[in-house]
């Protein structure tokens, strides 16, 4: 039987001009989203950027101001939380201190009125697919933090929710455990098929986790896309900034009479391409570490002394002073002779390695 | 195996003998054995001996149970405890549920119309009442008057007087004591609940409701001990057929000296305060008293669980359609705003009885009208021109004084020794400063009584100072342990590494940093001791009476509005010291 196109083409959740704001202080602007069956996308930005408000909004813990939102093509808005079909893993957890581990997760089959025979095969099924099988009649606080954060995850996927929101949920694990549980939650979402909404504010779990990665800052969408395209392609100076480290030269545009631009900056004259490019207009150039060569090898150019040498295992940077308070990063691979402190060298760059940038 | 752990085991070094810092409790421990435990152990021990040969005998109990009177004093005493116990809790429990979910700042202020009411003398609340019920009350003149009533109703000197009287004076105690724990539960767990498709109702019955349960069982081993020992609202508000145990006591006591069965009964009363206690720490743990999170034996398996989470179910279900069916009728709005309705409600309850008083110090009349005829300062005059009114302030100011600093001294040095010790007596002497909270009153100043007779200290302000040091060393302790509970002991560390001693790092360090609760200890004790009766009724004797003790006096004898007069001072003076107790409270843990 063929699906009628509108719902074969239809997100799991359209999320359409949804705003909130507290007396004068905007914690969102409008915001426009589309996430699809299947799909994990990331909320990622620094603390104050909206995505959290975004979240709660989505689980209808929060009321927006305005805007509406549309689950399976269905406006939510007004649905009070515990009639959405979402599921939302706390940060800290939340699970019921007074529950045993299978109390815990056979609690939204009760409220959903399953048979207690049901809710058992299901709670054992989830604890199986966390591998916790052992621990069932053990309360939360009887386990360590990465089994709580198992039993959160299982409390979440034994219902089948239409999407999963999780808030910052490996925030409380240290780095170790926090790497080998988002293999765990990769592993369950491609298992389950599950559409997941991911929040944090770790560039890194985003960009390991992601089908693609919304970025936000100042209570808005920044940029939207797959991760290797906002790590090489970002449109803005603050995207550059918070994925990955960058090199950002910021300066002012001046196209030359012979058709050829340029961007002045205070490290000197960079050559740039762009259409369209107003003269005068403020832009950043942005290039990524590993793209900058030692030596002089093309158009773009810069000079400076090296001002610090950080070894980091796999690599070796250098950070290079190329004008007063503006420093360069420069990744150089094992084996490759490095500079002396202080030494003065030449970087330079392809020029399709650099992305313009609004500053 | 065993052989080589026992051969690599460290030796221990030979231990020096190290001032601990447990030795800072001694003081306290000392004033505790010799002026608590003793007097009640006594107190005890007499109610077994016979009065003539010393020998033992169960004779002065054999008497409570074959005398009908005594008997039904007892019954009357449990009946009115139990009931005030449940009304409070029925009646505190949304008050204290609405203040846990208030923003923090909000709930500091809104918590000081439950705080007032607590801290407001029992004389005065009991006079407030006798006021508004009374046959030519507030609430007799309105009916009349509206012509809603056709003759005065019966409200003083009845249970029904009585049990407002109690519920009034208990619902703040059963509040205060809940509410540490409701705010302690994770707002999060709620809201887990609603995005795992909990309806409100089922969240609230299912979660928060089990996670309250230890505060709110607290509160009801706390209203219920207090009410076991309880005397002027009955002695005011009810009838003869509202006597119960400890007025019976005090004219044991006072009238007929029989110490042997006042001892007897006081016995009984401590029995069975010590008994709900052990109940309590049986099913919840005693540490959910101090307002921390339950763990350990709430989360115990069992038959006593399994029942108690499907009684929970049943609730849930019930209360889930119920509310589904209320907001259909009433519109979400409406029934949103039902509790804080109620709560205002509540609030006029424990505070407009008091505030009636007022104005009524103020009368020109001769008779405790409301609304007075007209206003003047007459009964000012009265009481600042009558010897002993003014001796009687003048002492308990100086009482108050002297059991403050004591009070804070000790407790002082108490908390501070608790807090830094691991010691397995630590627990054992938490319990022992906070128990003089527990004892009924009536008990300690019984058995205080017998003590200061043989010791001479009755009627003497040294006496009196003792005896309310004793009841206020609980609340200067607690007020102090909180504040030691957050003090980062790493400062003094960085003291000892920059070249202070212990006593220098506590004098420049840790005290500049606790001041703030040494203050609040310093009010807290001066309350307490300021509006006591319990002790003085026995301790203060002759023209030596404190102010209590004689607006005590005077209530039994006659009514007047003197008694207005002093009860708007009184009432001015304890809470503008409560208000500023708890500003640096609050201050200390910003």
């Amino acid at each position: 039987m063929l699906a009628k196109p509108d719902q074969a083409n239809q997100p799991k959740l359209l999320v359409d001009g949804l705003a909130k704001s507290y007396g004068p202080a905007v914690a969102l602007k409008p915001t426009h989203l589309a996430v699809e069956p299947g799909e994990f996308l990331t909320l990622l930005g620094p603390s104050g950027s909206g995505k959290t408000t975004l979240l709660q909004m989505v689980s209808g813990l929060v009321a927006p101001t305005q805007g509406r939102l549309f689950i399976d093509g269905r406006d939510e808005t007004q649905t009070p939380v515990h009639k959405r079909d979402i599921g939302l893993v706390f940060q800290h957890y939340a699970l019921f201190p007074h529950l045993t581990v299978a109390e815990n997760i056979g609690f939204p089959l009760k409220m959903r009125g399953l048979s207690s025979a049901d809710i058992q095969k299901q709670v054992a099924g989830a604890l199986e697919m966390v591998q916790l099988g052992h621990l069932a009649g053990r309360f939360p606080r009887e386990l360590s933090g990465g089994q709580q954060q198992r039993v959160a995850l299982a409390r979440c996927f034994v219902y089948k929710p239409a999407i999963i929101l999780m808030d910052e949920p490996l925030g409380a694990l240290d780095k170790k455990l926090r790497e080998h549980m988002q293999f765990e939650i990769k592993d369950l979402h491609r298992k389950t098929g599950a559409t997941i909404i991911y929040v944090t504010h770790d560039q890194e779990e985003a960009l390991a986790l992601s089908d693609r990665i919304c970025l936000m800052n100042h209570a808005r969408v920044e940029q939207i896309g797959p991760p290797h395209e906002i790590y090489a392609r970002p449109r803005t100076a603050f995207a550059a900034d918070f994925i990955g480290i960058s090199n950002i030269f910021r300066g002012r545009v001046e196209c030359g009479a012979d058709g050829a631009t340029h961007l002045a900056t205070a490290s000197g004259r960079l050559r740039i391409d762009g259409d369209n490019l107003a003269n005068d207009a403020e832009m950043a150039l942005v290039v990524r570490p590993e793209h900058i060569e030692l030596g002089s090898a093309g158009e773009n150019e810069v000079r400076g002394n090296v001002a610090e040498i950080v070894y980091a295992g796999s690599e070796t940077r250098l950070l290079v002073e190329v004008a007063a308070d503006e420093r360069v990063t420069v990744r150089v691979l094992p084996g490759k002779p490095l500079p002396k402190l202080g030494e003065n060298i030449t970087l330079s760059w392809k020029p399709e390695a650099a992305v313009l940038v609004t500053p | 195996m065993t052989t080589t752990a026992v051969s690599h085991a460290v030796s221990p070094a030979p231990r020096r003998f190290r001032f601990g810092p447990l030795w800072l409790a001694a003081p306290g421990l000392a004033f505790l054995a010799v002026f608590f435990l003793v007097p009640v152990a006594r107190l005890m021990g007499l109610s077994l001996e016979d009065a003539d040969t010393g020998a033992l005998t169960m004779a002065h109990y054999a008497r409570i149970f074959d005398t009908d009177v005594y008997f039904r004093v007892l019954l009357i005493t449990f009946r009115i405890a139990a009931l005030t116990t449940l009304f409070s809790l029925l009646f505190g429990y949304p008050l204290a549920y609405w203040l846990a979910r208030l923003p923090e700042h909000r709930r500091g202020t809104m918590i000081l119309l439950v705080m007032v009411p607590f801290w407001t003398s029992y004389l005065v609340k009991s006079f407030a009442w006798v006021i508004v019920l009374g046959r030519t009350g507030v609430i007799n003149q309105i009916g009349m008057g509206t012509g809603l009533l056709s003759e005065p109703l019966e409200l003083l000197h009845n249970e029904f007087g009585v049990m407002v009287g109690m519920v009034h004076a208990m619902t703040p105690l059963a509040v205060l004591t809940m509410l540490p724990v409701m705010t302690g539960i994770d707002r999060r767990l709620t809201q887990a609940s609603g995005t795992l498709g909990a309806t409100p109702a089922k969240g609230f019955w299912l979660v928060y409701f089990p996670l309250s349960l230890p505060g709110a069982a607290a509160a009801g081993l706390l209203t219920f001990i207090s009410s076991l020992g309880f005397f002027i609202v009955p002695a005011l508000l009810g009838g003869r057929q509202q006597t119960m145990l400890a007025q019976l006591i005090i004219v044991q006591v006072q009238e007929i000296l029989n110490w042997a069965f006042a001892g007897a009964l006081a016995a009984l009363m401590l029995t069975t305060a010590l008994v709900t206690c052990w109940l309590y720490d049986r099913v919840f743990g005693l540490s959910s008293l101090s307002g921390e999170p339950s763990d350990g034996k709430s989360g115990r398996k069992g038959v006593l669980r399994g029942l108690g989470l499907a009684v929970l179910d049943a609730l849930a279900g019930v209360s889930s359609a119920v509310s589904t069916g209320a907001n259909r009728v009433l519109g979400q709005a409406v029934s949103t705003r039902m509790l804080a309705f109620y709560c205002a409600l509540m609030f006029a309850f424990l505070m407009l009885p008091t505030l009636v008083v007022l104005p009524i110090g103020f009368t020109s009349s001769q008779f405790l009208e409301f609304p007075p005829p007209g206003y003047g300062l007459d009964w000012f005059r009265t009481y600042f021109t009558s010897d002993l009114w003014v001796a009687a302030t003048i002492r308990s100011f100086g009482v108050a004084f002297a059991t403050a600093i004591v009070a804070t001294a000790i407790g002082g040095f108490a908390a501070l020794a608790l807090a830094r010790s691991n010691s397995r007596w630590r627990g054992l002497i938490f319990a022992l400063f906070l128990a003089p909270m527990i004892v009924p009153r009536i008990v300690i100043a019984v058995g205080l009584f017998y003590l200061f007779a043989q010791m001479g200290l009755v009627a003497t302000d040294v006496g009196l100072v003792i005896g309310h040091t004793v009841l206020a060393l609980p609340f200067a302790f607690v007020a102090i342990a909180a504040v030691l509970k957050s003090y980062d002991w790493r400062l003094d560390q960085a003291a000892a590494t920059l070249g202070a001693n212990r006593v220098q790092a506590l004098r420049f360090v840790t005290v500049p940093l606790i001041k703030s609760g040494l203050t609040a200890a310093f009010l807290f004790a001066f309350i307490t001791s300021f509006d006591e009766l319990t002790v003085a009724i026995f301790v203060s004797g002759g023209v030596k009476t404190t102010l209590p003790k004689q607006m005590w006096d005077d209530m039994i004898l006659q009514l007047n509005p003197t008694l207005a007069a002093v009860s708007v001072v009184v009432f001015i003076v304890v809470t503008t010291l409560l208000l500023a107790a708890e500003r640096l409270r609050r201050s200390s843990q910003a």
